[in-house]
């Protein structure tokens, strides 16, 4: 199988494999960083000594997310009408925008497709092909933020051993979306959306709070006590419409075997660890590898990493300039 | 190139490790389950008779209405009343989804146009049903409903052709008009939200009810402030009594917009909007 199609099964669950070729330039590289061993050491703990821990692109980050969601906030507050609607759907500068899990839970519900629903689907399927696909989820999606504050003192609680991280199956997110699915058609009704922490935290950050926001609450407390990141991980179906999309995206992030001292600090900041697996001493097969369309392209590894191995890359354009 | 039988078994598990892994599945499967028997609990809600709640102008049929909309709340943005209100975790399926409370806020239709069907992306709020989709008898209207704010207009009418509810004199024993009574003062009082549309006042403007008093000799106020034309009218009327009185009376072209509920000025409002009930003839 091809390394997409591994990428993409690995995206639906299934486990990361061991390469079963190695590129003869890895192979020559793996050998250069191993040959000296003090050299090696040296220059790990070189590596670590000069290595300014940066926020740089969380900061970017959250500042995006912030924004964009304020954008919706102040748009109908100051009612400025420059991006009207939630996060399910909206209309920028008249523009119509649609969530894309959202739009397929309707068309699967309703059964019945209009054209200003198809022409929001399109242009948002179109944006997110060319960023990234789960880019939506680490850069927009307001759940993410508060997910992603709170798993701080999850793994704080973890660290005092108060609770453990229970792990779940990956492929538990496929099962979702397709349940989700077909209970949809089965039902006529947006099943998802009812659960969706999504669309509850985008409505009522823009409409006003409402008892829903309980039920995110405690979606929070899961994660903080019971399993780390769990709904982004194996249940939002949204991640998944997302990463399909972004598969075929040229902007991701890219590893780089030979500035990698394999040290694993990358998977552990990261929400999906499984696209990291490439970072295992051994599992790299070539000298630039994308992360796939699982990755959400939220930087966390790139701050992370002492040695710049990982970064942001737009395929193609790396190679033109 | 054919591997020897061992190569291709995989490795033998070790129990503890076969034992992690059956965990890791019945958790999942647990975890499974779980959510979507919470998710379903949305079923309870909307499957409950008499929970109809009155949707905006031009909303397709409740089953229809709550599958295709999108939760976006693109309506509320655009009423210039904001009689629209998203419905919360009670609902169910019903979450995010749009609904009037005329009592607290009617739609007075002061957008002319109504705008919440322009705004809404996916055609749950529509001017024209696909083909498709059963139009209910009792649900279309005879004609298309003459806005008298828009009587001067070259295009008096609103593009509705279906109802979303029906005024119905519920308490005729409090109505003031049925008393013979009129009524002087603020409506709803003084603290009371609720904004209207009052063509006299300022055709773009809604104004809040509590800075527009009143002084009837008869009190008229449904009948009076009612923006679509020949839809109620005050009648004489026999009561059970033999005495014939004047009565707020509703015509077919009621489209449940919830004005005369909301201007009502006695508590209980003596006359109601049947949220999504069809028009069952004259003196139903």
């Amino acid at each position: 199988m091809s390394r997409f199609t591994d990428l993409f099964m690995g995206m639906l669950g299934a486990a990361p494999k061991k390469p079963e070729q190695v590129s003869d330039k890895v192979q020559q590289i793996m050998f250069v960083k191993y040959a000296d061993k003090d050299r090696y050491i040296k220059e790990k703990l070189h590596a670590r000594a000069h290595h300014a821990v940066s926020n740089k692109w969380r900061n970017r980050r959250w500042a995006v997310l912030l924004v964009t969601n304020l954008l919706f906030v102040l748009s109908f507050w100051l009612d400025i009408q420059l991006l009207e609607g939630a996060l399910t759907a909206s209309r920028f500068a008249g523009f119509h925008l649609i969530d894309l899990n959202s739009a397929l839970q309707v068309m699967l519900a309703h059964k019945h497709i209009i054209v200003n629903l198809f022409i929001g689907t399109f242009t948002v399927f179109l944006i997110w092909v060319l960023l990234g696909g789960r880019t939506f989820c680490s850069w927009v999606c307001p759940y993410h933020l508060l997910a992603e504050l709170t798993e701080k003192l999850h793994l704080k609680l973890v660290d005092r051993k108060i609770v453990t991280d229970h792990e779940f199956h990956r492929a538990t997110r496929t099962v979702f979306w397709i349940l989700f699915s077909l209970l949809t058609m089965v039902t006529g009704y947006t099943v998802f959306e009812t659960l969706s922490p999504t669309g509850i935290l985008s409505r009522a950050l823009i409409y006003g709070p409402g008892l829903a926001l309980g039920w995110v609450g405690l979606l929070l407390l899961f994660e903080i006590f019971w399993s780390r990141r769990a709904w982004c991980r194996y249940v939002c179906p949204i991640g998944l419409t997302y990463g399909a999309v972004g598969a075929i995206s040229p902007l991701q992030v890219s590893y780089h075997v030979e500035h990698c001292f394999h040290e694993g600090d990358c998977r552990k900041v990261c929400l999906v660890p499984h696209v990291l697996d490439v970072t295992v001493k051994g599992r790299a097969s070539e000298e630039a590898l994308g992360l796939g369309p699982d990755c959400t392209r939220c930087g966390l590894c790139i701050d992370i990493c002492p040695t710049g191995a990982l970064r942001y890359e737009v395929k193609g354009l790396s190679k033109l300039l | 190139m054919d591997k020897p039988e061992q190569a291709r078994r995989k490795p033998a598990m070790s129990l503890e490790k076969a034992q992690k892994a059956r965990r890791k599945f019945l958790q999942s499967v647990g975890l499974t389950a779980g959510f979507v028997g919470i998710s379903l609990l949305g079923y309870i809600p909307v499957s409950k008779a008499g929970n109809l709640r009155l949707r905006p102008p031009g909303a397709l049929n409740e089953s229809d209405f709550l599958s295709s909309c999108i939760k976006c709340g693109q309506c509320v943005q655009v009423c210039p009343v904001q009689a629209i209100k998203l419905g919360d975790i009670g609902d169910g399926f019903g979450l995010g989804v749009p609904h009037i409370e005329s009592r607290e806020q009617a739609c007075d239709f002061s957008c002319d146009a109504v705008q919440c069907i322009l705004a809404c992306p996916t055609g749950a709020l529509t001017y024209d049903k696909p083909e498709f989709l059963k139009v209910r008898d009792g649900a279309r209207l005879a004609a298309a409903p003459i806005l008298i704010a828009k009587q001067q207009d070259p295009e008096p009418t609103l593009n509705l052709k279906e109802r979303t509810g029906v005024a119905r004199l519920a308490h005729p024993e409090s109505c003031l008009a049925v008393q013979g009574k009129g009524f002087k003062g603020l409506a709803r009082g003084a603290a009371f939200k609720g904004k209207m549309r009052y063509m006299a006042v300022d055709r773009w403007k809604p104004i809040p009810l509590r800075d527009h008093p009143y002084d009837v000799a008869l009190c008229d106020l449904c009948v009076r402030e009612c923006p679509i034309a020949h839809a109620i009218e005050l009648r004489p009327l026999k009561g059970a009594d033999g005495i014939t009185r004047l009565t707020p009376t509703v015509l077919e072209a009621c489209v449940g917009c919830g004005v005369c509920e909301m201007i009502c000025p006695v508590e209980p409002a003596a006359i109601v909007v049947d949220a999504q009930a069809l028009w069952q003839g004259a003196g139903a």
